[in-house]
This record gives C-alpha cells, structure tokens and sequence, in this order.
C-alpha cells in the first residue's frame, strides 16, 4: 500500500485561507448566507472555515451538520449499511445562501443525497457546494463544485483519506493511498 | 458496527445489547427527523411492507404505518377480521400470498406464540414481531427503554417496576429481557393471581404490594388488565382491584422521591391508574407514543439494510 501526501497542515491553512477570500468574494458579510457541514467528515472541514470566516468577518455566522444517510441511494447495495449521524440545523434556510461542505468530491452522489436531505429545512435561494479535495474524472452524477482546496487526478482503485486533529490525529494531513 | 446481528426481530431475547444500542442511536436521528417541518426520509422507497393483523390493535398498527410511510416505504394493510382467515385458510398460506405479490417486510400480530418464529422459518421476507399472544411485544419494549433513557439519561442502574397483570402481558416479558439487557434492575408487582409461577428464575424481583413496589423504583410501567385474554376470574373485581393495586396522584404524592409513570396503552383510567395520576407530569405517557414512531423506523430502517 502507497501512501502520498497531498497536503500537509501548512499548504492547507493557506489553501483554507483562499477558499475564505473566495467565500468572502461571493458572499459579502454571509448576512444571507448559511454554511452546512456534511456529515461525518465534512464538519471538521465546515468548523475550521467558520473559525476562519467568524475571526476575519468578526461576526456570527449560521453553521450547521447535515446527515444524508437516509437520503442515500446506496442503501440496501452496501455490504455494510452507513451508520446515522447527528443532523443539526438549528436555523431556517428559506430564502438564504447555503454553502454545501464536505471534504472529498468523488462520485458526487452523497452530494447529491445531501441537496436532498437540505430541502427538509426550507427552499433555499442558492445552493454552493465546496470541497476540499475534487477527485476529477470520477464523477457518476452531473454535479461541479463552485469551491475547490486542492483537484487530483485518482483512479477510482485509489482512495482519499482525510485526517483531522479535531479526529484525534497529531495534525491536518490529506493523504492518496494505492490500493493493491 | 451498524447491523443488526438479526434478520428479523422477533423478540427482544433474541436480540444483543449492541443490536438495542444501535437501534436507540438509529432512532435519536429519526426522532429528529419527525421533528421538521417536512417528515419524512426516502430511505425505503424501494421497499414494501405489508402489516398482517389477526388480532386488533390501534396504537401499534398505526405507529407502525405512519414509520413505514415516513421512511417511504409502500404499505398494504392486512386485518384478520375482513380476510381469507375467517374462510379457513392456514396462517402460513395467507402470507405466502401476501409474499407472492413481493412483499420485502412482514410486520405481524397473532393470538399465537411464536407465530412470527414459525413464519421466520417458512418464509424469506424480514418479519417483525407486533406481538405475538402473552409472548412478546418487542417493539414496544425497545420505545418503553428508549423513553426511560431519553427522560433519566440512561437505563443501567435504574429501579424499574412492573405492575398489573404479569401473566397476560407480552410487553411485560418483551420490557425484562430489554431492561436486564440494558442493566436495569427489574421488578414485577401484581395480584399473585397474576403473576406466572416462575417469573423469579428470570432474575426479577416479585413484590406484592404496590406501595413497596412504588418506593423502590425510579419508574413505574403500569399495565393494563387483559380482560380479553382471562378465561377465569383472577380477582373478584376491577373494583377491588383498583382498590389495592390502582396507582393515584395521591399516592404518588406520597412518596418523597420522584419517579416516572410510563403505560403502553391503552389505559384504563380509573382501573390501573387513576386519571389525574395519568395526566399528571410524572406520566411519559404520551412520550412514549411518540418515541414508537421512532423507534419503530429505526427497527425497519435496519432491517431493510440486509434485505
């Protein structure tokens, strides 16, 4: 098994930086705008954004978790069925900017159970989707995202995996592994 | 891990503390689902279930329907009273043709004990339990232990009595194996008419008196007397009963501690419990509805994952 660094804790806070400009570009002072986190990693993506946003904007923003597991269309295909995970939107998105988080883009179908799941709180007035890691050439659904940290060209073989410190790990590492 | 090490759930003395663990996170998150705005998740839509009723049941069979249509699922309705059966067709002949027109899901009440485990053997689709005579009720003892955690934190530890008529309740039997599972401690009270001779070799305590039965515990699971299922006379009469064994706002008053009132329904006020004692806010009562949509989902939710 092959294991590649495809960015370390500094290249991220710089990479995390750029997509807050970006955000900040499009959505002026989130006075509209709300941020949903994907469950289950996505929200330590969504977390370190909000910091971020909340400490150079110097005000509250709307940040919430969205668990799609029972809007997925794999259920029932799966060996082992997903397990929930808590969804938290403790705001209505009628009417307001929501931006999609996750970390990794690949086939782009929890994407699409998420914009799904997200109609359950309200009919919101745009919907953004970013990421931080797009596995290009992979996608099975029509689905782009408008933010992106870092694209990779991977081989659906391979895998993304994410660590957060916010999971116990010792720093912020995104590795590709090979499988064989 | 996220499955259930059962295909069907027929009763809780099947089922491991991990399998009622999974299914109370399962159910926190459809609890919060049948709390938006919008209901509903499409996680069955590729499913169907028929509910097959031979005995009556309002409660269960609509708490059931509104959880397997709130996951999306196609639903065909099956009552005793308006089918085949009254022409003498046999139970296993009934449900393959209900199975014939492809029916993933069985949710199944009988008269009979072990009428869901026969079944179990004969046929392929999931089945679960809705209550099967003076055997179990497996679903309604999960909604019972899921309440007393949502409302005491958690279930181990806790003093939980079970009073009224022991020897004709499936959710008794079903609420012993689902609290001793869990690490509660159980108790049975009632007229010793109506509690089964053995009930001590399952490991509960048996009490006689009421108000003992009352100070002990932290929750009381008050059951209804099953005049339906008694043959003969256990007790001279649902006055006297209520006499000795009616629980009131009086009594609970008191006691100096507070502790919890739960009813699986349908109550009879004023036999088993008084109405204020029901209305007061020592009842989860109405909680307790509610949870077993829930729970409910969260049960069909996980069997549907190994079909």
């Amino acid at each position: 098994m092959q294991k590649k660094l495809i960015l370390d804790s500094d290249l991220l806070d710089i990479t995390l930086s750029r997509l807050c400009q970006q955000l900040i570009e499009n959505h002026n002072d989130f006075a509209d705008s709300a941020i949903l986190g994907m469950q289950p990693r996505g929200i330590y993506l969504a977390e370190l954004i909000h910091q971020k946003l909340e400490k150079s904007l110097k005000k509250k923003i709307d940040l919430g978790y969205l668990d799609v597991t029972f809007h997925r269309d794999d259920f029932r295909r799966r060996e082992i069925p997903v397990k929930a995970n808590e969804t938290r939107v403790p705001f209505l998105i009628e009417n307001r900017n929501v931006i999609l988080v996750d970390d990794v883009l690949f086939t782009g179908r929890t994407v699409r159970a998420a914009m799904d799941a997200m109609i359950a709180f309200g009919r919101p007035k745009k919907v953004e989707l970013l990421v931080l890691i797009d596995r290009k050439y992979n996608r099975d659904l029509p689905i782009a995202p408008d933010y992106v940290g870092k694209a990779v060209n991977t081989l659906a073989s391979q895998r993304v995996q994410v660590e957060w410190q916010a999971q116990g790990n010792k720093q912020n590492k995104i590795w590709l592994i090979n499988q064989d | 891990m996220s499955r259930l090490s059962q295909k069907h759930l027929l009763g809780i003395k099947d089922i491991t503390r991990q399998d009622i663990e999974l299914i109370f996170e399962t159910a926190d998150n459809f609890k919060d689902v049948i709390n938006r705005p919008i209901k509903k998740v499409p996680s069955l839509r590729d499913v169907t279930v028929a509910n097959v009723f031979f005995e009556n049941s309002t409660r269960t069979r609509l708490s059931f329907e509104l959880a397997q249509k709130r996951l999306s699922a196609d639903v065909v309705n099956f009552s005793a009273s308006t089918s085949s059966v009254k022409k003498g067709e046999t139970l296993l002949d009934t449900v393959n043709n209900i199975l014939a027109m492809k029916v993933d899901m069985i949710v199944m009440r009988h008269a009979s004990p072990g009428a869901p485990h026969y079944l179990a053997k004969h046929i392929k689709a999931n089945i679960v339990n809705a209550g099967d005579g003076t055997h179990e009720h497996p679903t309604q003892a999960l909604l019972d232990t899921f309440s007393i955690r949502e409302k005491l934190g958690s279930v181990e530890g806790k003093k939980v009595a079970i009073i009224g008529d022991i020897l004709h309740s499936r959710v008794a039997l079903s609420n012993i194996f689902a609290l001793q599972k869990l690490g509660a401690k159980v108790m049975v009270c009632g007229p010793p008419t109506l509690l089964p001779k053995y009930i001590a070799q399952l490991g509960v305590q048996v009490e006689l008196d009421v108000m003992k039965a009352l100070q002990w515990c932290d929750v009381a699971n008050v059951l209804r007397i099953q005049l339906e299922r008694q043959q003969i006379k256990y007790f001279p009469t649902l006055r006297e009963y209520s006499l000795y064994y009616g629980i009131t706002k009086k009594i609970l008053d008191s006691l100096k501690k507070p502790i919890v009132i739960m009813h699986p329904g349908p109550i009879n006020r004023g036999v088993e419990l008084s109405s204020d004692a029901a209305d007061s806010q020592h009842a989860i009562i109405l909680d307790q509805v509610e949870n077993g949509v829930a729970v409910r989902m969260a049960v069909m939710y996980l069997l549907a994952g190994q079909i």
